[in-house]
């Protein structure tokens, strides 16, 4: 369904994408993780076209993403930080979006617009909200119109136990609509349930972008996170980086 | 596209900015033409304040405009819709509420007190010069990458055209006051959307000695049809040329 082809992006003199190129079809769940910085986000953006790609091809249902928009249709996209009008109500929001779209009432998944109970605070303007709760507004929009592919840029963060929860369920349920996931994360063992892909970037480059299965084949571990460190083992940069990740999840366990 | 301005107006009117400049614009006409016996006397204070004020406000509104509705801009450009529509729009949506604060600020007093030709030129030059600077400003804050350059670029224009303009102009032809410079001039004037407003609502008034150097030379000219269609002419290039760049360099930018 997204078609990668030799992606380069510079900004002025930081390379942050080199050389990407990837298919992710249908029915899979992909996870993008690595380091801060690494390029996740700009890959996500550019697939989006809010990033222009210096040079390289990116290909959505084989149609070049340049020019026609309409290709975003096909996308439900939940930014790291969901950014929105400061006077618009959250009730008006969902509304210009739906208009925008064209999609009928009955057509749209509100589903985590229920889970998440934000009828109750349609009348309240986007300024006055708390970052998590703007958080559940982005999840509830991206998923809002049962989309093909579903871009998720850090979903978890911020959330609070119950409704990342509640999130991570309609991510295993739209997995079984055979839809394309796209997801960011730094919390693996959030990921470990829901992935069937990983792709690993590091300093604006591809690792590796292997399935799950060849991953715990590879290693022998079951487990996300010590799988991917027993790869990195050899990179003292990124070995660093997994020991951090490894060391919050315990964390996560104790909270 | 008009679906897109409604939000964008609704935006504007939220913030009660363009309810205060339309006040204030009533105001002052309303109070000009009282003070003075003579309205025409009124229409030459009016004019001094739609030649400084309006560029001034119509630039310092946009390029805050925009930039507080950059979270807009970004949301919108992850939805099925192109960068060029978003903007155009956007451009609507702002010269729509600039345009109705002056038709109701200054319109109506004029109408009242003075429906005659030079009364609709100084309304014409009022809507094309919030329609040139409104364009320029879209311009400068498409180009500039913060709102601390963005807002400081359009002072610096609107200094640029309201006042050194008219210096550099005076120097020229000082030093070259042994040539013959009414070609030259002329073409000078078109090079400053507010002085060629000047020129032209100034011709339409008895008071051309009283404006000045750039005016004065130009009554035949500007007096005639091909005058009023020049103006015309000129004015929509200054409106079309600068939107048609932001526009171009809006959709190659990385939001």
């Amino acid at each position: 369904m997204i078609r990668i082809e030799n992606i380069y992006k510079r900004f002025r003199k930081l390379q942050v994408l080199e050389d990407i190129s990837a298919t992710f079809s249908r029915g899979q769940v992909i996870s993008l993780i690595g380091p801060n910085g690494s390029g996740k986000t700009t890959l996500i953006k550019s697939i989006l076209g809010m990033v222009r790609p210096n040079c390289g091809k990116i290909l959505v249902d084989d149609q070049l993403i340049n020019g026609d928009p309409s290709y975003r249709e096909k996308i439900g996209y939940m930014p790291q930080i969901g950014r929105y009008p400061d006077n618009m109500k959250v009730g008006q929001l969902f509304q210009m979006l739906q208009n925008i779209r064209n999609i009928p009432d009955i057509k749209l998944d509100k589903a985590l617009v229920v889970g998440f109970e934000l009828e109750k605070i349609f009348q309240k303007p986007m300024r006055t909200l708390s970052g998590g709760t703007r958080q559940k507004v982005s999840a509830a929009i991206a998923f809002l119109f049962d989309s093909p592919i579903l871009i998720l840029d850090e979903p978890t963060a911020g959330l609070d136990p119950l409704a990342s929860e509640i999130l991570k369920e309609k991510i295993l349920t739209e997995k079984k609509k055979n839809k394309l996931i796209l997801i960011t994360s730094h919390i693996l063992s959030d990921l470990d349930e829901i992935t069937t892909h990983i792709m690993y970037m590091q300093e604006g480059r591809m690792q590796f972008f292997k399935d799950i299965e060849t991953l715990q084949e590879e290693t022998g571990e079951l487990r996300l996170g010590k799988a991917i460190a027993k790869i990195m083992r050899g990179e003292p940069s990124s070995s660093e980086w997994i020991g951090k990740m490894l060391e919050i999840k315990t964390d996560d366990k104790n909270y | 596209m008009m679906k897109l301005s409604k939000y964008v107006l609704y935006d504007i009117l939220r913030s009660k900015i363009i309810l205060g400049y339309t006040l204030f614009l009533f105001i002052v006409s309303f109070s000009m033409f009282q003070m003075e016996e003579n309205s025409s006397k009124a229409i030459l204070s009016l004019l001094n304040i739609v030649l400084i004020v309006l560029p001034l406000v119509s630039l310092v509104f946009t390029t805050i405009h925009y930039y507080n509705s950059y979270e807009f801009i970004e949301l919108m450009s992850s939805q099925p819709m192109s960068r060029t529509r978003i903007l155009l729009s956007e451009f609507t949506g702002v010269s729509i509420s600039l345009l109705t604060a002056f038709l109701i600020g200054v319109g109506i007093p004029v109408l009242i007190y003075e429906a005659n030709e030079t009364g609709f030129a100084l309304l014409f030059t009022g809507m094309s010069l919030t329609l040139v600077f409104t364009s320029i400003a879209f311009l400068a804050s498409v180009v500039a990458r913060d709102k601390a350059r963005g807002i400081g670029f359009a002072l610096l224009l609107w200094f640029y055209f309201a006042l050194i303009y008219d210096g550099l102009v005076l120097l020229i032809l000082f030093s070259f006051s042994e040539y013959p410079l009414e070609k030259l001039t002329l073409l000078l004037s078109a090079l400053n959307p507010i002085d060629l407003g000047r020129i032209f609502i100034m011709l339409k008034m008895d008071v051309s000695a009283l404006m000045g150097y750039t005016g004065a030379l130009y009554k035949d000219f500007f007096g005639s049809g091909t005058g009023i269609i020049f103006t015309t002419g000129i004015m929509l290039l200054w409106i079309l040329l600068p939107l048609w760049l932001a526009v171009k360099k809006f959709s190659k930018k990385d939001l």
